[in-house]
């Protein structure tokens, strides 16, 4: 394993990073959020970001991707996460992107897959209920049999995307108890079938979001994504790639609100001098780098065991996410501190940071969720 | 390639031939390595016979100049020969601060007559050196330091005392810092210097610490007369010649408590969590103490990281790129580490860690205990957490003084 980025790496994180600069300053994720828009995000951005390549990064030529591995998917991701760009790139790549690529038929991967990759559709993972905290086998939503098809009643929350997405990955019960590994499904559902309605939720960090509700929802046999009672490894496997995908996100925004916080502590004069020469916040500033140091270590490792198939890649992705979930909101706690009064207000940026540092780390596991998951992976 | 893998074949033919056979896979620690010097002690013959032929070929110090008794190797041919003796599980020949601390210093910074002098005594293992930096007064602000050295004709006459002189007591020789000009900006006024300890004035005792018995001493000079040519580099330029060698110990230390657990492992399990599965139990596969296991957690991912930011570092430094984090980092966080994973082999024993020496503890238990003070000057020895801080605000991240 090589942490150390290629030449064609660094050329992909220069272009990515100057294209969000360029196009994705943070004071348009507040614009969007000032205009309540209904989007929450921009379609015409979105188009470039396929024209790119960036949302077939980890997938086939044969679709339309660039076959290329997470490294290169978590430079992109990093440079989005920087500047906070609401776009659902982790819905449609990470996630749906991911579960129909593992698993989907091919009639499944070429009607949306191929199309999401082309920016032509939009899609969604429908995996988490009210009170289901990080596991993803706690599944009420149940899928009857109906004729040669299924009918399918629940309802998921917080579905990253679902406000927009034209299809939905949707986890729901074939067999077995609430909170049994096996016995779970996934299916395909197009937004628009009858018995599906979509809430849009409003969050702390202001990502869009939304409730699905599913009530007698008919879909075909061929709805369903992978074998019949097996979703639960499936999700797994998903959730493991987008957790890291995440983690390279957060990489991005940790070093946006430390270098943002360094620049305030040598600009800010309090008692005739720049703040940033007392010694109180000097040695937590050289802390809060240390933790991104070590971050962006694991980050690396993880992203580098999915692509060379390690089997310690389980440990790997736990490993980034309890450390990312600690340093972010450690450094963007320590950003609104040090920014203090102004930090608080809603005008500076840092506490948006501080928000997405908290929705990220309650997102697939917080960082005592995945220490536990290390010591069960290590056998004790 | 091909050439490197003749010398491969050679290399091992030869190890084969000439290492003491009681020596492959012995167990390898500091105390029963071969420190050498006058008064060099050997943990058995064969080390005796493993030095005598280790040192004949100057592959003590494979990649120092064949002229000055290392064994001219390139660097790809001293990997070569690492992984060899690694291979066939033999300890090194010889250790201590010679080829670590002063030999590298000697060819940075050393005379031609300075190098013939001392390397190949080095190599040899026929001289044990020591450092004297630290004083009494001179801890953090080490350039303070007031040992002083006064010209004397083709001779310093040298007064003060060293502290933390680690194996004085044993050793033939100390590189130290003096003061020879009080009237200028402190770092402006120190000599690097090297002075024979059997010299006349050199008195040595040892110190010890809240763990018990320790390799450190005190160091004193009562009018130590050193002759001038003992001076490394220049007179007054000793504060430069000073921080090149502070840096590799520092990525020394970094090196060697982040990396690797300390103690075997068994079953790839780490011996911190060996211990707490003795003391704690696995009820149901996982540790009996969910607090306690949760911070055991927090330290083997903290040391996984570590490990993982130091590779990173090496990564990018073969890649010819900027080396990343600074060592000082490295320093903070390998030591912190050890520390936090000392406490915690303590309060996994519980009340058995409670001991001292004696009846109802078993020698583990009273290491371990032993180790947990000892670790409490990780954060302080190298230059302490907060130096090393001060210098990552100051030199990484630009803060203003």
């Amino acid at each position: 394993m090589q942490l150390v980025l290629t030449e064609e790496q660094e050329l992909i994180a220069q272009t990515a990073t100057e294209f969000v600069a360029d196009h994705s300053p943070v004071s348009r994720f507040r614009a969007l959020r000032d205009s309540a828009d209904p989007v929450g995000f921009s379609r015409g951005l979105w188009k470039e970001m396929a024209e790119l390549g960036w949302l077939g990064i980890p997938f086939p030529e044969s679709l339309g991707g660039a076959g290329m591995g997470m490294a290169e998917l978590a430079l992109v991701v990093e440079a989005m996460g920087r500047a906070l760009a609401p776009e659902p790139f982790m819905s449609c790549v990470g996630l749906a992107g991911q579960a129909l690529f593992e698993a989907g038929s091919e009639a499944q991967k070429d009607r949306w897959l191929a199309a999401m990759i082309a920016g032509d559709a939009l899609l969604a993972l429908a995996y988490q209920e009210q009170g289901s905290r990080y596991d993803l086998c706690r599944v009420t939503t149940r899928a009857q049999r109906s004729g040669e098809g299924w009918q399918i009643t629940g309802r998921k929350v917080q579905v990253l995307d679902g406000h927009v997405a034209d299809a939905l990955v949707v986890s729901a019960r074939t067999a077995g108890q609430d909170g049994d590994s096996d016995g779970i499904s996934l299916f395909l559902i197009p937004a628009e079938t009858a018995g599906v309605e979509i809430e849009r939720q409003t969050r702390v960090d202001d990502r869009n979001a939304a409730i699905v509700h599913l009530q007698r929802a008919e879909v075909a046999a061929d709805a369903l994504v992978g074998d019949l009672d097996c979703g639960g490894d499936l999700l797994e496997s998903v959730v493991d790639r987008a957790t890291v995908m995440l983690c390279a996100e957060m990489l991005g925004g940790m070093a946006q609100a430390f270098e943002m916080t360094l620049e305030y502590l040598k600009e800010r004069k309090q008692f005739g001098v720049p703040i940033g020469s007392f010694q109180a916040l000097k040695h937590r500033m050289a802390r809060v780098f240390m933790e991104i140091e070590l971050s962006r270590s694991s980050v690396m490792a993880a992203t580098r065991a999915f692509d060379e198939r390690s089997s310690e890649t389980a440990k790997l992705v736990s490993l980034a996410k309890a450390r990312c979930s600690d340093a972010y909101l450690l450094t963007a706690n320590e950003g609104v501190q040090m920014f203090a009064g102004v930090g608080m207000t809603d005008e500076y940026d840092i506490g948006f940071y501080l928000k997405r540092a908290r929705a990220a780390e309650l997102t697939f596991g917080d960082a005592a969720h995945h220490r536990d998951r290390w010591a069960r992976l290590s056998g004790y | 390639m091909a050439e490197l893998e003749d010398f491969r074949r050679e290399t091992r033919a030869w190890l084969e031939a000439n290492a003491p056979e009681s020596l492959v896979g012995m167990p390898f620690s500091e105390l029963d390595g071969t420190w050498g010097g006058r008064r060099a002690q050997f943990a058995s013959a064969d080390m005796k016979l493993w030095l005598d032929v280790m040192g004949g070929r100057g592959w003590t110090a494979a990649s120092w100049p064949a002229e000055y008794g290392g064994g001219g190797l390139s660097k790809a041919e001293a990997k070569v020969l690492a992984q060899e003796m690694a291979a066939l599980r033999l300890p090194p020949p010889l250790i201590g601060f010679g080829l670590t601390m002063i030999g590298p210093t000697l060819l940075r910074f050393g005379t031609e007559e300075q190098k013939n002098e001392h390397l190949p005594k080095i190599c040899r293992g026929e001289i044990r050196w020591c450092q004297g930096y630290s004083e009494p007064g001179a801890g953090s602000d080490l350039a303070s330091l007031q040992a002083k050295a006064v010209r004397d004709g083709d001779d310093f006459i040298i007064t003060g005392t060293k502290v933390w002189t680690s194996y004085a007591d044993q050793s033939d020789w100390i590189f130290c810092l003096v003061r020879t000009d009080p009237d200028v900006v402190k770092q402006a006024g120190i000599t690097f210097i090297l002075a024979d300890m059997a010299s006349p004035g050199v008195s040595v005792s040892p110190i010890p610490l809240i763990s018990g018995k320790s390799p450190f001493c005190e160091t004193h000079f009562e009018a130590v007369r050193v002759p001038v040519k003992n001076v490394i580099s220049e007179i007054n330029g000793g504060w430069t010649v000073a921080k090149a060698l502070l840096g590799h110990e520092r990525s020394m230390i970094a090196d060697a408590f982040g990396v690797s657990p300390r103690g075997g492992t068994r079953g790839g399990r780490s011996r911190l969590v060996e211990t707490a599965a003795q003391y704690l139990g696995e009820p149901g596969g996982v540790l009996g103490d969910a607090i306690l296991r949760d911070e055991i957690v927090q330290n083997e991912m903290d040391t996984r990281a570590f490990s993982l930011t130091v590779q990173r570092g090496r990564d990018a430094a073969k890649a010819g790129q900027q080396p990343g984090p600074e060592t000082s980092m490295l320093k903070i966080y390998g030591t912190e580490i050890n520390m936090r994973r000392n406490e915690l082999m303590v309060r996994a024993a519980g009340p058995q860690s409670l001991g001292w020496e004696g009846p109802g503890f078993d020698e583990a238990e009273l290491v371990a205990t032993r180790d947990w003070l000892r670790s409490r000057g990780n954060s302080i020895e190298g230059g302490t957490s907060e130096i090393q801080l001060n210098i990552i605000a100051k030199r990484v991240l630009g803060l203003p003084d």
